[in-house]
């Protein structure tokens, strides 16, 4: 071995451990988050969390029940709204792949998902908010959902695309229409991916704080009227954050426990459904 | 199919609940953080005593407060700074102001190493916002407080980030002892800092103190005494060297109890007299004169009443002054000029 | 024959795509018009104005853009190596029974909510870092880079913390990049003798549009970023070179004033900052987008199944 080729071989050497590095490195941060956040969290869980509203400002107790269930609404509102539009875009994007059209919604999806989300916030409070003068989990529901629908389009579009151009074929040369083969024949073989897609993006948004912060504003009763404010989880969370008292501190780590168990059980969902996906119908 | 079923169930359910808490009258208020312990204690006592009224207060800030109530946002605002007239012809109907308890903003401050009380006077404070007195062991400050060992630290100004009264309370107080604080910076819920870093809410700003070092910072006196945080006293126009407290907030009202303006729009810092404390201040609810809906308008009327009255006796306990009997009546007479029906 | 129901088919799932299209295009529309009282009375100079004054009705964004850029180039110098250096890992180096575990891993790092972040980052972050800045040698302090007094808020603990945020977004890109590089090319450097940072170095310059485009979607991210930067960064309105120094964001402002601006000018000027955030980050994501999608293109050509004539053709 020339000491040329040692040299090289060293730099190798050196390249790999700087990459073996990088994953470690960016695994210290993980483990200390998620260290604090279930060591500080699990001391608050109790039944009272899960039960109580919230105490008055500086007195010790109460809970986060309304946040909780405030958080399933508007994500669910989130969902319903961006469920159907992200599907059918995602359709219209993979049946119709090459036209201009297609690309133009391609774009306008993925600029989409990269709007900050304090701007749709500020977007959604100027079209859902002000002209109806109320603060609302409607409000909150249409800010979250919009930001769901690039991300269910476009995973909607990729799976359709990976289904076998043959099932569409043989769907129509049995004289389908087209409507009817995409939804009776192409969409249902998708489905498991699409149903992982609308796990993930749901996953992505249960964790948003911003949007919330002037659309479906804070409310320290419980309330399921979707014309009123209404308290979440991540609001909540960043209000006693930034308190001065102890005991909401203790709170906020509890409820930031209760947050990262949600989306990390989504998360993980929808990673197994993907891997029994790819066993399926390996690329 | 079963979760279909199960899903159709647990709808069912929640459609009962949401029909059985149909009958609550949700009113949605928003405004000063200064308040908000006693405000959400009142809240919360009030629907003890009636079940279905429930008043979701949000303490976003004083200029929240001012803003959303303007927009009709939500049914009632709070500040500790009065609106200034150019703001109440902005607003779309006629505001009033009602005044529900006094409080005191107190210099808060977090000095490693000594524990101790320390001694302010207004032009010494206005200076250390200003910029001008930059370390704890300035003269101007070791001057007032001989007996104690001030380090040689930066001074860390923090002020709130977010529009707030108690800004308006404290620069108000400044405006009146420091002509270059007039001049240079103004009155307003949020101003433009000659200095300092940024903290949200009277929440976030002790927050920043109890964990900074060498800072000093302006809070309503409910949160020093509930976060055991050290507090100065300041020098009143008579010379005392007084600090935050139920008695000297009183004393400070005494005086505007006996002159209150018709629509209770009045500032009592740097107040004369004895055993006052020279930055204290009434906090205001903002109602409109004719709101649109009128069933929680009578709601709110009731609650505001009760406050006034049963409420004061919380008051003690929280750190907040009561409000002078005399105040109390003419505040009774507004109100029946709030349309309920 | 063109069958009506396809012409229905086409539209009906048009019109959704119309409404994707719409909701990008009322964004622009509604924040222009919000900010429009701000655009007339401050023109250009909103751009360039240091000034941010309630009182007196000054408002200049250039504070807000300037903490905006110097966080996230910050967080990129910081996060970008390192993102590289785990796509890399993931996809070249590492053993095939790691590699689910490794990808479950970052990902778990982009599930934490922003909100958690920021929590972590008042309670644990902002802390070590004063303690950092208070035992930072006083001889280098006249370095405008450290100058300040130790706060702990500041440029330092946002960089830090939307590093970390912007680490595995930035990671799966390159790994998405890195895996539409031809096996040829890997091959073949491999043929002629190559050593292994070598190979993999010639990959990377095949993919180098691919590479800048996710780096570039990571810094996308990062100018977008707002609770758990609004909760480190110290609020300040104020233009400073020290990574020590508390300072504010385009994202940050929005969060902590808007529902209060109480003057309709107070509030359109938050409204254009947001305008203005709309616009840079529109800018860099499509550049982004852009070189990803032209260095993919040849493998994108291949993969789009030519669905359309299929259609057509069975009509």
């Amino acid at each position: 071995m020339t000491a040329g080729t040692r040299r090289r071989k060293f730099v190798s050497s050196l390249f790999v451990a700087f990459c073996a590095a990088s994953v470690l490195l960016a695994l210290v941060p993980l483990a200390f988050v998620l260290f604090f956040v279930v060591s500080q969290g699990v001391q608050s869980l109790n039944l009272a969390f899960f039960t109580h509203m919230p105490a008055p400002t500086g007195e010790a107790g109460g809970g986060m029940a309304n946040a909780i269930v405030g958080s399933l609404i508007i994500v669910g509102l989130g969902a319903l709204f961006a469920i159907p539009v992200g599907i059918l875009s995602g359709v219209y994007m993979s049946e119709y792949a090459g036209t201009r059209f297609a690309s133009l919604v391609r774009f306008a999806a993925d600029t989409l998902n990269g709007v900050p989300s304090i701007v749709i916030g500020v977007f959604v409070y100027g079209i859902a908010v002000l002209p109806f003068k109320q603060f609302s989990a409607f409000a909150g529901g249409l800010a979250l959902g919009v930001m769901m629908i690039p991300i269910i389009a476009r995973t909607t579009e990729e799976l359709l695309l990976l289904v076998p151009g043959t099932m569409r074929e043989g769907a129509l040369a049995l004289g389908a229409t087209h409507a009817r083969a995409v939804f009776t024949v192409v969409v249902p073989s998708a489905a498991q991916g699409i149903m992982t897609g609308i796990v993930l993006a749901i996953a992505r948004i249960a964790g948003e704080t911003a949007p919330l912060l002037f659309t479906s504003l804070n409310n320290r009763f419980f309330t399921t009227k979707l014309t009123q404010p209404i308290s979440s989880l991540t609001v909540q969370v960043y209000t006693y954050a930034s308190s001065p008292y102890q005991d909401q501190h203790r709170q906020a780590w509890a409820g930031a426990l209760v947050l990262v168990a949600i989306v990390l059980t989504c998360s993980l969902l929808a990673r197994f459904a993907t891997r029994r996906l790819e066993s399926l119908n390996p690329r | 199919m079963k979760i279909t079923r199960t899903l159709l169930a647990v709808a069912g359910a929640a459609s009962l609940v949401v029909g059985a808490a149909a009958q609550t009258l949700q009113i949605n208020g928003a405004g000063a953080t200064f308040p908000a312990p006693i405000y959400t204690k009142w809240v919360s006592e009030y629907n003890k005593l009636h079940g279905n009224v429930e008043i979701n207060y949000q303490p976003l800030g004083s200029g929240a407060g001012i803003r959303q109530v303007t927009n009709q946002t939500v049914f009632f605002g709070a500040s500790d700074g009065p609106m200034n007239n150019d703001q109440l012809q902005a607003a779309p109907g006629k505001i009033l102001h009602f005044p529900t308890v006094l409080g005191a903003v107190v210099p808060v401050y977090n000095i490693p190493g000594a524990n101790a009380e320390l001694k302010f006077t207004g032009p010494v404070l206005a200076d250390i916002f200003l910029g001008k007195v930059t370390k704890w062991n300035d003269p101007a400050i070791a001057k007032l407080n001989p007996d104690v060992k001030l380090p040689g630290i930066d001074i860390t100004v923090v002020h709130r980030s977010d529009a707030s009264g108690t800004t308006y309370i404290w620069a108000d107080y400044f405006a009146k002892v420091s002509p270059e604080w007039k001049t240079k910076v103004g009155v307003n819920t949020s101003v433009n800092w000659p200095t300092g870093v940024g903290g949200k809410g009277s929440e976030g700003v002790t927050g920043v103190v109890t964990q900074t070092p060498g800072s000093i910072s302006y809070v309503e006196l409910v949160y020093a005494l509930q976060n055991k945080i050290n507090y100065g006293s300041v020098q009143n126009m008579a010379g005392e060297f007084t600090k935050g407290s139920v008695q000297s907030v009183t004393a400070a009202a005494a005086a505007a109890a006996t002159q209150m303006p018709a629509d209770f729009r009045v500032s009592i810092t740097n107040a004369p007299g004895k055993g006052v404390y020279p930055i204290s201040s009434f906090t205001w609810l903002l109602l409109y004169e004719n709101p649109k809906d009128k069933g929680q308008s009578k709601a709110m009327v009731d609650f505001v009443k009760w406050a006034l009255t049963d409420g004061q006796k919380y008051c003690g306990d929280l750190g907040y002054a009561p409000l002078p009997e005399g105040v109390v009546k003419l505040e009774m007479t507004a109100l029946a000029k709030i349309k309920v029906s | 024959m063109k069958r009506p129901e396809n012409l229905v088919f086409r539209l009906g799932t048009g019109l959704f795509g119309l409404v994707l299209v719409l909701v990008v295009v009322a964004i622009g529309v509604e924040l222009s018009r919000q900010s429009w009282l701000s655009i007339q009375k401050f023109g250009l100079n909103f751009w360039r104005t240091e000034t941010w004054d309630p009182v007196a009705g000054e408002f200049g964004a250039l504070p807000f853009i300037w903490g905006t850029l110097y966080s996230s180039i910050l967080s990129l110098l910081i996060a970008a190596p390192i993102a590289l250096g785990i796509a890399i890992f993931i996809s070249e180096l590492c053993p095939n029974r790691l590699k689910p575990a490794l990808v479950f891993l970052t990902e778990l790092l982009a599930a934490i909510p922003s909100i958690v972040y920021g929590l972590w980052g008042i309670f644990v972050l902002v802390p070590a870092v004063r303690a950092f800045e208070v035992s930072f040698p006083q001889s280098l302090k006249w370095i405008p880079l450290f100058s300040g007094p130790p706060f702990g808020l500041g440029m330092l603990a946002a960089a830090l913390i939307l590093a970390v945020m912007v680490i595995p977004f930035t990671s799966s890109v390159a790994r998405e990049v890195l895996k539409s590089v031809p096996v040829a090319q890997r091959e073949g450097a491999y043929a002629l003798g190559a050593t292994r940072f070598e190979a993999i170095s010639a990959a990377l310059f095949y993919a180098r549009t691919g590479i800048v485009g996710a780096v570039l979607l990571g810094f996308g991210r990062a100018l977008g970023e707002t609770m758990a930067v609004t909760m480190v960064i110290g609020n300040n309105p104020r233009i400073s070179l020290s990574l020590f120094a508390p300072q504010h964001t385009m994202s940050a402002v929005l969060a902590n004033e808007f529902t209060e601006a109480a003057e309709p000018l107070y509030l359109s000027a938050l409204i254009e900052i947001g305008l203005v955030l709309f616009v840079i980050t529109l800018v860099v994501n499509s550049l982004s987008r852009l070189l990803i999608w032209s260095m993919a293109r040849p493998a994108r050509k291949a993969a789009a199944t030519t669905v359309v004539p299929a259609v057509e053709s069975a009509a």
